[in-house]
């Protein structure tokens, strides 16, 4: 009974979908509101960016790692150069200190740059597939990364520091429902369509008329400049940005949200990323030690002794295995291939529940 | 008119030569059988066809139109539809998806389009479902568009294949070996339901058979190949009369399907053709339905 009620009031939300834009309305007003009136403290603040930042991260990666089937470990390399971009731009072409309504073109331009790069990665993809592509991803991860550090104009490994910080909740909002809403409407276009022929079956695909070479062009590009955006705003909160920031640890952490919410799901990305994050944030020493007070001394202090005050170095043991475990434990993640009903656009949900209406008919009719 | 002409066609895999001097012309409208054991280079031939291969020597032409050297999704976006000896369908997207996907050269608005909905988007969208929902209820899937392919049975993967086929908007249709894995009951189906899309779809079909019996029964015309070599061609009233085939296949006697015993056992199966249609009367719904006759 209670599991009926529960369906019932599920697919009443679904078919609510003018609480979609209402919704997104009333987070636009608290992203205003919240900084204005100091709703929430800093920190709090910082995480929600964070998190934000985090969902541009793992929807753009979807398309490549989800929808399109490949592994790609390149991400980090290209929030890296939207990052490098955007940081350059608001420190040393656009005045931003007297007009702070140029910083949304920097990080435009970041995004835009970074689709370039795309194409580094989109070109080999043409011949290549599966492990060979996940290598040449890595080693455009670290091209990037070397480059970076080599050029002394930029910092080399020492990085840019005292960045302005200019990415503020309403920005990172817009990005983030600009994100979701753009890779939605290309996943539920015929170039998406044929991002999922190309993942189940490439010849077939080219024999169905898709036009396999310009759908990975636009879903690599695609995914590069959301990635690039993330870059800008990242750079604009965390306010110093070194070739050590983008490194494949980055990567594997934007990996792990994605399975860990679900591949081809951008519902499952929003909860990856935000599930993903807040842990990452739990595990901090300070947060980490807070959550565990309760526990009586003889416990907490070789827990602290040995575990919380190294918990810098335990993340990148306990991170990437998280990784390998989800991938066998739970390889659909938590949205297992569904999708959110409110993203699914109302053509295709008609196109599908005039099945279930004629299969209802169909059954009555045999019944009688 | 000449649809399709193929001369001197050579196709290597490495030292193996899998089509030697294949020649064709095909005329709009005709249904063409090609025959021929395992091997004989007939999947090849297809594979030449769409642009899978690229043929190592001589000349493919649509409508006037080279193919040699274009890429598949070209070949079919001139309206080249074709099926698959073993089904391939993207088995882990919806049915409607499938029929979608194959809509994807027909229909005509940009990536920006598509990015932002403006423009062309919406209506060409509209339009790809109501073709492909049109389509599906032709081949009584419509019940299952939501279906996932794979969850199929196996005839109805068969259909869908047809219809994804057919959503390219064709004038030649390529079938490879559509009578796979049937029997004899649905064969006689099938046939029924070949020559009821070809005058509904206005088709021109080249058609690849392993079984005698359907090849003979409804193809005005067969060419026999063996080992890449083109051995016969002709009706297939000449052809069972072939002694160049009689002796290649009666010969040989190795095979049930090519050892002269079923070759033998229609002699006058191709009294069939001519094409008169029975949809109304429900035998080409009967392959449709799965229904047993
Ligand atoms: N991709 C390939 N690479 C190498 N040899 C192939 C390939 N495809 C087919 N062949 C060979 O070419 C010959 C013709 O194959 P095929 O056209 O599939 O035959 P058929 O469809 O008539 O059974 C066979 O000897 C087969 O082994
Ligand atoms: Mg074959």
């Amino acid at each position: 009974m209670k599991n009926s009620a529960y369906i019932e009031t599920r697919e009443w939300l679904a078919a609510q979908r003018w609480l979609l834009p209402v919704l997104i309305l009333t987070g636009f007003g608290l992203a205003f509101a919240i900084p204005e009136y100091g709703l929430l403290n800093k920190y709090v603040q910082l995480v929600i960016m964070y998190v934000g930042i985090n969902i541009i991260l793992a929807t753009s990666l979807n398309l490549v790692n989800g929808y399109m089937g490949e592994f790609s470990l390149a991400h980090a390399g290209f929030m890296a150069v939207g990052a490098y971009t955007s940081a350059l731009l608001t420190m040393k072409v656009l005045p931003v200190a007297d007009y702070p309504g140029l910083f949304p073109l920097a990080v435009l331009a970041g995004g835009l740059v970074a689709a370039v790069f795309g194409l580094i990665v989109a070109v080999p993809s043409f011949k290549t597939r599966g492990d060979y592509l996940a290598l040449i991803t890595l080693a455009f991860l670290m091209i990037v990364k070397s480059l970076i550090e080599n050029i002394d104009a930029i910092g080399g490994p020492r990085g840019i520091p005292g960045i302005r910080k200019l990415t503020t909740l309403p920005w990172v909002f817009f990005w983030v429902v600009m994100s979701i809403w753009v890779i939605r409407n290309f996943v539920y276009s015929k170039y998406g369509r044929g991002v999922l022929s190309v993942r189940e079956d490439e010849i077939a695909s080219d024999l169905m008329s898709v036009n396999t070479r310009r759908v990975k062009f636009l879903a690599f590009m695609l995914s590069s400049f959301f990635a690039g955006i993330a870059g800008g705003l990242f750079a604009h909160v965390l306010q110093f940005i070194s070739p050590r920031v983008f490194d494949i640890i980055k990567s594997t952490d934007i990996l792990i949200m994605v399975y860990l919410g679900g591949i081809a799901s951008l519902g499952g990305s929003i909860l990856g990323a935000t599930v993903y994050t807040v842990l990452l944030e739990l595990l901090r020493p300070s947060n980490f030690a807070a959550l565990v007070s309760w526990l009586p001394d003889a416990l907490f202090e070789p827990l602290n002794q040995y575990f919380i005050q190294h918990l810098g170095v335990w993340r990148m043991v306990i991170m990437p295995l998280a990784l390998v475990l989800v991938m066998i434990f739970w390889p659909r993640g938590i949205m297992g291939l569904r999708e959110f009903r409110w993203f699914i656009p109302k053509r295709d949900l008609d196109a599908h529940q005039h099945h279930t209406e004629h299969e209802s008919r169909h059954d009555a009719s045999h019944r009688q | 008119m000449t649809l399709l002409t193929a001369s001197k066609v050579k196709h290597y895999f490495g030292g193996l030569c899998a089509v030697s001097e294949f020649n064709l012309e095909l005329q709009a409208g005709e249904l063409m059988g090609v025959i021929g054991p395992n091997g004989a280079g007939k999947t090849t031939i297809f594979n030449l066809i769409t642009g899978v291969y690229r043929a190592s020597e001589g000349s493919i032409q649509f409508k006037g139109t080279e193919l040699v050297g274009k890429t598949p999704h070209q070949i079919t976006a001139l309206r080249i539809g074709r099926t698959f000896q073993n089904i391939r369908l993207f088995r882990d997207l919806s049915v409607l998806d499938n029929v979608r996907i194959a809509h994807y050269a027909q229909s005509d608005y940009s990536p920006l389009e598509a990015l932002l909905q403006i423009g062309r988007y919406r209506r060409e969208e509209q339009r790809i479902i109501e073709n492909s929902r049109r389509l599906l209820a032709i081949f009584h899937l419509e019940a299952m568009v939501g279906e996932t392919a794979k969850n199929l049975p196996y005839g109805l993967q068969r259909r869908l294949e047809i219809a994804r086929a057919l959503a390219i908007g064709p004038e030649l249709l390529l079938l490879d070996e559509p009578a796979a894995g049937m029997n004899p009951n649905e064969i006689d189906l099938l046939m029924e339901f070949i020559q009821w899309i070809r005058k509904e779809f206005n088709l021109t079909i080249l058609l690849i058979e392993h079984q005698m019996k359907l090849v003979m029964g409804i193809c005005e015309r067969l060419k026999v190949l063996d080992f890449g070599e083109t051995i016969a061609d002709g009706t297939p009233e000449q052809i069972q009369n072939n002694p160049k085939v009689l002796e290649a296949y009666l010969g040989r006697g190795q095979s049930d399907e090519w050892g002269g015993r079923r070759f033998g056992r229609y002699p006058a199966g191709c009294a069939r053709s001519g094409g008169h249609l029975r949809w109304h009367q429900g035998v080409a719904r009967g392959f449709l339905l799965g229904r047993q006759r």
